[in-house]
């Protein structure tokens, strides 16, 4: 019974459309064209799904399926296209709004026009939380993309001289971090038969016991593979945090800065750095 | 039985392992190559790990061993060639081999047992030297 009101939207599916599309730029809530052929598409589903039957009990039924995989494509691609929640929340909202607009014309029964607005309402709150949920994981893949991006850029091994390698790491270490930055710092010895690697911590805002086991671990780690290994820029803070957590770096060689460091490998490698006359 | 290759060079032994070592294999090196210290009174010993990619725990210690084995019949152990994997799986199981010297490559390695050799007097200090 309900169903038949909701169906009568077929006979308006353009101007369902044209409403929707309206009311996304009146609200601001759509960069324009691009969305319009993924909108007609999701209406013309939307009609299909309500056509094969689908209706507000069974929400998970097959007829909703490829309404469900195109509204969360759509929801993704605003994720990443920087849409916020509130424009994202829009686009749905404004199709509830642009579908009852037309169903209050259509119906002329008071009794029937609420009967048809609380089944679209039924079946578009879920639509609206499939949206949003779909908007969310487009975010967090976003941030786990970049994620990513600022781990593998934040590790770089440079190549300082010949035989030296440093490595300075910005930012906090943590367990997965410094995987990383051991792997990475132990295939450029390899790769460049370094025989000195400088591990510069300047930019380490804090040393906690774990970072600086941590630190001991890529240094034995080094000393394993045959090379020795500097930890340079030690700030006073750090100092005086590693003596009071009682961590012992006396193994270790430390330096203050990565110019003491580099002086020290020098020494090491026995070269010389001289002024010219 | 299956056994490790081990090569006079001079004063020194070259082991370079070139298969997966299995505990049996690693038993014999070590009894094989302490018999050669012996027989050849050599000064060091060179292992080559280069080839190797997985070493447990076991093997850890079996390397462990052979360097304080060697060191208490003066001869010096030198691991080298070492897979980054390997260094930090060792690392990971706590066994960072104290009693061993390592460098990158035989090359470096050999440069380490001489230099070792002929300043025998100061031995603490690895860094100082690995001459060019």
């Amino acid at each position: 019974m309900q169903n038949n009101v909701l169906t009568g939207l077929n006979d308006h599916e353009s101007k369902l459309n044209s409403i929707w599309m309206q009311l996304l730029l009146e609200r601001g809530a759509t960069d324009g064209a691009t969305e319009e052929e993924e909108s007609k598409e999701f209406t013309a589903l939307f009609l299909e799904a309500l056509n094969q039957g689908g209706n507000s009990d069974n929400l998970n039924s097959h007829a909703f399926e490829k309404l469900y995989d195109l509204l969360s494509g759509i929801s993704i691609s605003r994720a990443k296209r920087g849409f916020s929640p509130r424009e994202t929340a829009q686009y749905m909202i404004s199709f509830r709004d642009a579908a009852s607009q037309i169903l209050s014309e259509i119906a002329k029964d008071p009794a029937v026009l609420f009967a048809a607005n609380l089944e679209l309402n039924a079946v578009l709150d879920n639509l609206i939380i499939m949206n949003f949920e779909s908007y969310v994981r487009g975010r967090e893949d976003v941030i786990s993309r970049q994620t990513d991006e600022i781990s593998e850029i934040s590790t770089p091994v440079i190549r300082v001289w010949d035989g030296v390698v440093a490595l300075p790491i910005i930012g906090t270490l943590d367990s997965s971090r410094t995987q990383i930055v051991m792997e990475n710092l132990l295939q450029q010895i390899v790769d460049t038969e370094s025989s000195i690697a400088i591990l510069d911590i300047s930019g380490v805002p804090a040393v906690d016991s774990l970072v600086a086991q941590h630190l001991i671990k890529t240094v034995s780690a080094t000393r394993l593979m045959g090379a020795e290994c500097i930890i340079s820029g030690i700030r006073p803070e750090i100092a005086q945090t590693v003596v009071h957590l009682g961590i012992d770096l006396t193994g270790i060689i430390t330096k203050a800065t990565l110019a003491s460091a580099l002086q020290t490998a020098f020494e090491m490698l026995q070269l010389s750095v001289v002024k010219r006359k | 039985m299956e056994r490790i290759p081990i090569l006079k060079m001079g004063d020194f032994l070259l082991v370079t392992i070139q298969v997966d070592l299995y505990d049996q294999l690693a038993e014999n090196l070590e009894s094989d190559l302490i018999n050669t210290i012996n027989k050849h009174n050599s000064r060091g010993v060179l292992i080559d790990i280069s080839a190797v990619s997985i070493i447990d725990s076991f093997m850890g210690r079996i390397l462990g061993n052979i360097a304080v084995m060697a060191k208490i019949m003066d001869a010096q152990t030198v691991v080298v060639g070492m897979q980054p994997a390997v260094a930090i799986t060792l690392v990971e199981l706590g066994l960072s081999l104290n009693g061993v010297i390592s460098a990158l490559n035989v090359e470096k390695g050999m440069d380490l047992l001489r230099a070792k050799m002929y300043n025998g007097d100061n031995e603490g200090q690895i860094d100082d030297n690995d001459d060019e």
